[in-house]
This record gives C-alpha cells, sequence and structure tokens, in this order.
C-alpha cells in the first residue's frame, strides 16, 4: 500500500488532494501541515511520494525537497511541488533542487492523479 | 485331285472366315477405342460441369462471406464510435465528478467552523486555491452606514481595498442588485484601481446581500474561468455568505453572552461584600 504524504498549510487544499488521491485504489495519504511537520511524519512512516505546496510557514516546501535531497534515507523519494506560484523561473528553481515534477494551482485533478500514478509506478 | 481341291476350297473358306474374324477383331478393337475415347470425355466434361458448381458454390459463398465482412466492418466502425463516445463521456464524467468534489470540499471547509475569522480564512483559501485569484478582497456591508466594508484580502492590504457606498461603481452596483460582474479583460494588467476588479460576485442569502467578494488578478497561469470556476462562484455567493453571516452572528452572541455572563457574576459577588 503506498503511502502519499501531503504537505500543504491550507486545510481545503489538504482535503481536497487527500479527497483526489483516495480514488487511488490502496493509497494511503498522510498529512503535514508544514515541512518541519513534514520531516517528523517521514521519520515514523515509509512514505512513497511526497506532494509539498512551496509557501508554508515554519518550513516552507523548497526548503523541504532540499532537506529530502540531502538525506540518504529519503533522497529517492519523487517528490511533486503543487503551488500558487506559476512562474517559469520558480519551476525552474523548484526542479534543480531536486523536486521531480511542477503543478502551479488551481490544480487539475485528472493532471495530478496522472502525476502520482507515474512517480508511484515508477 | 477332286479331294485336293475340296481341301483348298476349305481352307479358303477358313482363311476367309479368319480374315473377317481379324477384322472384327480389329472393328471391335475400334469401338472399344471410340467408346473408351468417349467416356473420357464424358468423365471430362462430367468433372468440368462438377467444377463449375463448385466455383458457382464458392463464389456464392465468397459474395456471403464478403456482404458478412462488410457488416462486420460496418459493426467495429458503429462499435469503436461508440466507444469513442462513451470515452469522452467517461471523461466528462471524471471531470465532473472532480469539480463536485472541489465543491464538496469547498461546501464542506466553508461550513466546517463558525469562527468568524476561520470562515474568512477559509473563503481565501478557496479564492486561492481552487479559483486561482491572486489579488482580491472580501468586502461586507454595514448596515448602521450602509457601506461596503473590507474585512479581509489577499495580494493587497485591506486597507488597499476600498470603502464603498451601497450603489456606487461597479462594488456597489453589484452589492445593490446582486447580479454577479465578469470583466470582458480578466488578465488584470490594467494599472491596479480599487474600484475597478475584474470579477465581483455578491454574496447572498437567499435574495439578501450581505457583502462582496472583488477580485482584481488572476494568478498568472490562470488564462479565464470554467464551468466549475462559475460553480464555484455560485456557491461562494450562497455558502461563504451563510458562513460568513452565521460565524458573524455566533462570534458576536459569544461576545455577549461572556459580557452578560461577567455582569452577573460581578451581581453575585457584591451582595457578598
Amino acid at each position: 500500500m503506498p503511502n502519499i504524504l501531503v504537505v500543504e498549510d491550507s486545510p481545503t487544499m489538504r482535503q481536497l488532494i487527500s479527497f483526489a488521491i483516495k480514488r487511488i485504489p490502496s493509497c494511503r495519504v498522510i498529512e503535514a501541515t508544514d515541512g518541519v511537520d513534514a520531516l517528523k511524519k517521514l521519520s515514523s512512516e515509509k512514505i512513497d511520494l511526497i506532494l509539498a505546496d512551496i509557501n508554508m510557514p515554519v518550513m516552507d516546501g523548497l526548503k523541504l525537497v532540499s532537506l529530502v535531497r540531502g538525506n540518504p534515507a529519503y533522497k529517492d523519494i519523487p517528490v511533486i511541488i503543487v503551488t500558487t506560484e506559476g512562474a517559469e523561473e520558480d519551476r525552474k528553481r523548484a526542479l534543480s533542487i531536486g523536486a521531480n515534477a511542477y503543478l502551479p494551482k488551481p490544480i487539475q485533478t485528472q493532471e495530478l492523479l496522472k502525476l502520482v500514478n507515474t512517480y508511484l509506478a515508477g | 485331285m477332286e479331294k485336293e481341291t475340296g481341301f483348298v476350297g476349305k481352307a479358303d473358306e477358313f482363311l476367309q472366315m479368319f480374315k473377317k474374324g481379324e477384322e472384327f477383331t480389329k472393328e471391335l478393337l475400334r469401338e472399344n477405342e471410340k467408346l473408351r475415347y468417349k467416356i473420357a470425355q464424358l468423365e471430362e466434361t462430367l468433372q468440368r460441369s462438377g467444377d463449375e458448381a463448385r466455383t458457382k458454390l464458392y463464389e456464392g459463398r465468397i459474395s456471403l462471406l464478403e456482404e458478412e465482412l462488410k457488416s462486420l466492418k460496418e459493426r467495429f466502425k458503429k462499435v469503436e464510435e461508440e466507444n469513442k463516445d462513451f470515452a469522452s463521456k467517461y471523461l466528462e464524467v471524471e471531470e465532473e465528478n472532480n469539480n463536485l468534489a472541489n465543491l464538496y470540499v469547498a461546501s464542506y471547509q466553508l461550513h466546517s467552523t463558525l469562527d468568524f475569522s476561520e470562515v474568512l480564512r477559509i473563503v481565501l483559501e478557496i479564492i486561492i486555491n481552487l479559483i486561482g485569484a491572486e489579488k482580491f478582497a472580501v468586502l461586507l456591508i454595514d448596515d448602521k452606514t450602509n457601506e461596503l466594508i473590507p474585512v479581509s484580502s489577499e495580494g493587497m492590504s485591506t486597507s488597499e481595498a476600498p470603502k464603498v457606498k451601497i450603489g456606487q461603481g461597479t462594488i456597489g452596483t453589484v452589492a445593490k442588485e446582486g447580479e454577479s460582474f465578469f470583466s470582458d479583460d480578466l488578465s488584470g494588467d490594467a494599472e491596479f484601481n480599487p474600484h475597478e476588479p475584474i470579477v465581483c460576485i455578491p454574496l447572498k442569502i437567499k435574495e439578501h446581500v450581505i457583502g462582496v467578494l472583488s477580485i482584481y488578478k488572476l494568478l498568472m497561469q490562470k488564462s479565464g474561468f470554467t464551468n466549475v470556476d462559475y460553480e464555484l462562484f455560485n456557491l461562494l455567493a450562497g455558502h461563504a455568505a451563510t458562513a460568513i453571516f452565521s460565524s458573524r452572528m455566533y462570534t458576536q452572541s459569544e461576545r455577549k453572552l461572556t459580557t452578560i455572563q461577567s455582569f452577573l457574576d460581578l451581581l453575585k459577588e457584591k451582595p457578598r461584600k
């Protein structure tokens, strides 16, 4: 059963993403409200995929990606960034830090599920 | 001598008879040959006519199979078209399903609390994350002054949003008439004017307008509105209004209750002195 970590400070977005992902059979969603909370969840659960927002309090999504990539235990976990930042330079920055995919909000559920399925399969 | 002559005559006679027999045999052999030839010819004819009948039969079968193939091809084409139709319908249903999920989550979140500031935060979240707005403000009607007062905003400070008299300008007209406003140009590239939103949505409880949502700029990746955006606007017009109104009433009544409770506590304490 793949575990997907959704890192979002907005409860509405967390619920929306979780709602969409739960449609993938046998997927389990674990929620975190910011980067620090995400690191705690990473240390206590086996995570197969991370979906993270960029703009979050305490620790933003980009910092989280760089920490995940720097940790040998988590470095291979795919990370999909889901953000309101739609500029090309933001996308390039996130990908250069180590994010696998970049999805600007408002999200299209089909597109999100396609990406999630791709990274879970790969 | 006579005996000799008689013997020769008989020999000739026998020879004649033998020749006749030979000719007859030859005749029989010729006849036999002819008959064999005829039989062979007849057999050949028979075979040929059998081949023709078989060819006719095969031709009949081929044309039947061709017809069947044609009809199968037609059916296949029809099924293929139906399949395409089903696939596109499936996509439509899937999209509708996703849209309904968005609306469900938005509605669920709006009614998940009675805390006024929390409701405002949820309204902002929905507008940012589900609609894709970058700069906007929420204005509520102050019944005492009959003015729209900004209570919350994103991408701009709340003080930047205008106070508007009901009926004045685009925002005031939306509040007065209760009809949404959508600008033809949604790019939001024009210089920021707090009185000129690109979208203005009335927040209504039935026909009673309690405020408006004034959007000035969309996220750069958002070029226009889809059907689900209009559904979300409708949802915000109704559900956000109800959630804002009831949470404000609840917060006010809580505050009043606390004041009354404090007053009662004070009254209870007095006789002790």
